[in-house]
């Protein structure tokens, strides 16, 4: 029996006054792929954040979550003032990362390469979470919670995004993200939150 | 238990040195501001040599907690917006020592250089020579306790849109003993006495808030994110 990376158990989860969800049961397991489908508004990055422990108010039930995660939210966690290199020198996922070649190859595992010393602030939008995203290849954790990580994201990026993350599952990691779009991605589970709405 | 802490320690404050660096603005300012605050102060009391000397040591520390309030005010802002600040939650070493290297940056670049040019400042007062490296002195640890109070209310503060009222009237009041104890101590030195109880008293203060401010800091950071 292999140990679950996150458990939520009849979990209902409130936002400020309003109860968003009720009764979200669901298990992740090493090699598992979840997609979150649901309506704007439906809860999936407020359980996201949740699941993260970012936040705890507003949360009933059962959460059992490995500490061995990474987070990509909205927020990319870039510093603008700093280049891509030194941006991806350090993440609460990987720690502190001093050799200068894997932060390299990361990047241009998102074909950014050539753009190592060039500045946040200098880049568009879809390389800029193009950087974030390069932590997916710099990563040592298991469990990877992705909210909308193909937003701003081009074809040939979302098809190298699926690949990394099939091959994370494949090698006893599991993933949950959440997406509006279809994906070619093969064996994958989806919890839509719709079903749980309060 | 904490992987690599003193690393990650190290890499922090070489990180937000180096930010802070690519935006001198950001170093430079409050101590411009300081500056045009100090000299409003013989155009609005008149020029009297005299009256200026007596009055410079508490102007000279107020006006240092109000251009200390400013720029602490905005210290987490960054952070939180561009979601750095979840990822030191979610990074497995404690917030409060990453949040704390940020303070003692925040510090050196502040507080530290506004000690080491204070003695222009006095001199535009009119300050008894003897007094000036007590001005110092007393302005290197107060700072520390301006900072460490000003990241505590920027901590709670720092997810609202109109935080910024709302954090003087937080800090303020929280400000008052270090007030007190420093300006005390360039008073004393100034009228030839010993100002070294007050200055002990002062570094209790900075003592004291460098083991409680963490915890603070690290608790208003978790609610912030709440929000």
């Amino acid at each position: 029996m292999v140990d679950d990376l996150l458990r939520l158990e009849s979990v209902d989860l409130d936002r400020g006054a309003r109860r968003l969800l009720t009764g979200v049961s669901f298990q992740v397991r090493p090699g598992d792929c979840w997609q979150m489908l649901g309506s704007n508004g439906s809860g999936k990055t407020s359980l996201m954040r949740t699941i993260a422990g970012l936040t705890r108010l507003g949360l009933q039930g059962q959460r059992i979550c490995t500490d061995n995660l990474l987070y990509q939210g909205h927020l990319p966690g870039l510093k603008t003032g700093l280049s891509c290199r030194e941006n991806l020198r350090w993440h609460a996922s990987g720690g502190v990362v001093s050799n200068v070649e894997k932060i390299d190859a990361a990047l241009a595992h998102v074909g950014l390469q050539g753009y190592e010393d060039r500045v946040i602030c200098q880049l568009s939008a879809g390389q800029q979470r193009r950087v974030g995203l390069a932590r997916l290849w710099l990563s040592q954790a298991q469990l990877w919670l992705l909210d909308e990580p193909f937003t701003a994201i081009d074809v040939r990026g979302t098809a190298l995004l699926e690949a990394q993350m099939q091959r994370h599952c494949a090698a006893g990691g599991a993933v949950v993200f959440t997406s509006h779009q279809p994906t070619g991605m093969s064996e994958i589970k989806i919890l839509d939150l719709n079903q749980y709405a309060a | 238990m904490l992987p690599e802490l003193g690393t990650f320690l190290r890499f922090q404050l070489q990180r937000h040195l180096q930010l802070a660096l690519r935006r001198p603005s950001d170093v430079v300012g409050p101590l411009l501001f300081f500056l045009m605050v100090i000299t409003l102060f013989p155009i609005g009391l008149g020029p009297d040599p005299k009256v200026l000397a007596v009055l410079s040591p508490g102007i000279l520390w107020v006006v240092a907690l109000l251009s200390s309030l400013v720029v602490s005010g905005r210290l987490f802002q960054a952070d939180f917006e561009d979601g750095t600040l979840e990822q030191m939650v979610l990074s497995p070493h404690p917030l409060a020592l990453s949040a704390m290297v940020e303070v003692f940056c925040h510090w050196l670049l502040s507080g530290v250089l506004l000690a080491l040019v204070s003695p222009v400042f006095a001199a535009l007062l009119n300050m008894p020579s003897r007094a000036i490296p007590v001005l110092m002195v007393s302005l290197l640890i107060g700072t520390l306790c301006l900072s460490l109070i000003g990241a505590v209310g920027a901590a709670l503060t720092v997810a609202l849109r109109r935080g910024g009222v709302l954090l003087s009237l937080l800090s303020i009041p929280l400000t008052v003993p270090v007030l007190i104890f420093g300006a005390a101590a360039v008073r004393e030195a100034a009228l030839g006495y010993d100002p070294s109880s007050w200055l002990a008293l002062l570094g209790a203060l900075a003592a004291g808030g460098c083991v409680l401010a963490p915890l603070a800091i690290a608790a208003g950071l978790r609610i912030s994110l709440e929000a």
